[in-house]
């Protein structure tokens, strides 16, 4: 059976919306997706029948809020098939990484190395140099080649017996590049180096299985995967949450508390100081169990048909240029494209008049812009809910920036 | 008509194709660089000053967007002559034709008025004179 684009579409209630009399064509989800009716539910549900704090109180609001909020840690754990114990609900993904990078990072000493790569989101770069001026530790990069992709084959000349941590993207928010997280995560064992993976751009395109993966941290934005937006994840394995010491002190993060020192609570709570973002984490439980249900070998071949279609419509269009891989090999549905003669910020504010949502710019990837001498991209992220007419929309647009702008 | 075209009117089109002032000077007096950390744009403005701080020549790179180029392009062709106050007036200009301040533009800044609805494209407008307000600053006491 073919993959009902249709009845995912209804299930959306934002794309039905018509805007200065055009459609919604939306294609920036790898800036934010957008949410279902089972996330708005979710969220509603707790809003208006079990809001309250969770972990603290004895009254049946309270318990409430905390078993959705636990639930909804069980769901997340599900969907990444991990346990829910190694689950910590952060404030997004640059949050979780932030933590990583503090708390992992202070288990590092003066010359350890990390490695990432050169088409990171600033999020899996930033919190590393801050790391390096904290603590001393050097960074190593990875390039990247032609065709957007890390270049693995750099990667054992990178790798010393000093690098304790490699951080790359899983999808590359730029290229749409898939990582071999096994080829990786081989050469990191070679060294004793621990694999962390930015989840970001994958999450939002079916379940992972992280535990055959071998990796030992994952970090994802709720918001990019139809969740709401305030909440991300990080999941790291069990032995190195309770290794590492908490990121943020407050309340719920402890064990006991006096004037003269304190101790911490147990992962995943030692790492959720204060109140947590309780209903944004209930609406991404139910983001996590919509995605379970959603046929992802018939999604992921849709997302990619539609990949197909735009790669060829941008090929008929004269002076486009993809950066990226050009086949679908690897690859997930983010598609970055330049048009001669046309800056991308130009492109999109033209895209929009059409009712087409992309992002245009360097993506918080500038090292990679660099790499390319790119002044920024356009960039085109699609979900299981768009379709044909969308890609079509993009395509008459981009052909109308192209005769008109230059 | 959609609202693209609204916002690229011919003239703004034919202002940053003209690319007046586009390139470098040999040995300019000053040079300024700005950058808008939000989208990448840069923009380059050299300056060669007179003996009283007044601009005899004035060129530009600009790696951003037609609005940004359009408005580098605007620049150079009424920045001859000015000095710091000359320019701090020409930001006026800018900043009437999007919109921020009261008061009518004067040419060739009537260009930009189309902007005005689009805020979150101001800044390409600015950029510009933001750097040549960086390249002339202090000019006087120079």
């Amino acid at each position: 059976m073919s993959f009902d684009v249709a009845a995912v579409r209804r299930q959306f209630p934002i794309l039905s919306q018509i805007i200065d009399g055009q459609p919604v064509h939306y294609l920036d989800n790898g800036a934010s997706a957008q949410t279902p009716d089972a996330v708005l539910d979710a969220v509603r549900t707790y809003e208006t029948t079990g809001r309250a704090n969770v972990l603290r109180g004895v009254h049946r609001l309270a318990e409430r809020a905390t078993e959705a909020y636990e639930n909804a840690r069980v769901e997340v754990a599900t969907f990444l098939g991990v346990d829910p114990l190694e689950v910590v609900f952060t404030g997004g993904c640059t949050a979780a990484i932030n933590l990583v990078a503090y708390a992992y990072g202070s288990l590092l000493k003066a010359g350890d190395r990390i490695l990432l790569s050169e088409l990171e989101h600033h999020s899996n770069i930033v919190p590393w140099q801050l790391l390096r001026s904290r603590a001393g530790v050097e960074l190593d990069m990875v390039p990247v080649t032609i065709d957007g992709r890390i270049d693995l084959e750099m990667l054992p000349r990178l790798i010393t017996p000093r690098t304790r941590l490699i951080s790359l993207a899983h999808v590359s928010n730029v290229t749409g590049a898939l990582l071999d997280v096994r080829h990786v995560v081989a050469l990191a064992k070679t060294v004793g180096a621990k694999v962390m993976l930015d989840g970001a751009q994958y999450a939002p395109h079916g379940p992972a299985d992280l535990g055959s993966l071998g990796i030992d941290f994952y970090a994802f934005a709720g918001h990019k995967a139809y969740g709401p937006n305030g909440v991300g994840v990080l999941w790291a394995r069990a032995e190195l949450l309770e290794a590492m010491p908490p990121f943020h002190g407050g309340g719920s993060m402890i064990g006991r508390v006096t004037l003269a020192e304190t101790t911490w609570a147990p992962p995943p709570r030692r790492f959720e100081a204060g109140t947590p973002p309780i209903g944004p984490a209930i609406g991404l439980g139910a983001a996590c169990a919509w995605m379970r249900g959603l046929d992802w070998a018939g999604a992921h071949a849709h997302e990619m048909a539609l990949v197909q279609r735009l790669m060829d419509g941008l090929q008929k269009i004269d002076g486009t240029q993809i950066l990226g891989p050009a086949s679908l090999q690897n690859r997930y549905p983010v598609v970055s494209f330049m048009l001669d003669g046309v800056h991308p910020h130009d492109v999109a504010q033209t895209l929009d008049s059409f009712g087409v949502a992309v992002r245009a710019g360097h993506h918080c990837a500038q090292p990679l812009m660099d790499r390319f001498d790119l002044d920024g991209t356009t960039r085109v992220s699609m979900a299981p809910y768009n379709d044909n007419s969308d890609i079509d929309a993009l395509l008459t647009g981009v052909r109308h920036a192209a005769r008109t702008l230059r | 008509m959609n609202d693209n075209e609204q916002l690229y009117q011919e003239r703004i089109v034919a202002l940053a194709k003209a690319k007046t002032g586009a390139g470098k000077l040999t040995s300019p007096t000053r040079t300024a660089r700005r950058d808008n950390p939000l989208c990448g744009d840069r923009v380059t403005i050299d300056v060669r000053l007179d003996d009283d701080g007044r601009i005899a020549e004035i060129a530009h790179q600009v790696r951003g967007c037609l609005l940004c180029q359009a408005s580098a392009a605007a620049l150079s062709s009424v920045a001859v002559g000015r000095d710091k106050a000359g320019v701090a007036e020409l930001r006026h200009d800018a900043e009437r034709a999007i919109g921020r301040e009261a008061g009518d533009p004067h040419e060739p800044f009537t260009a930009f008025a189309p902007v005005r609805a689009y805020k979150s494209r101001h800044e390409c407008v600015l950029l510009p004179i933001e750097a040549l307000q960086d390249a002339v600053a202090g000019a006087s006491e120079g």
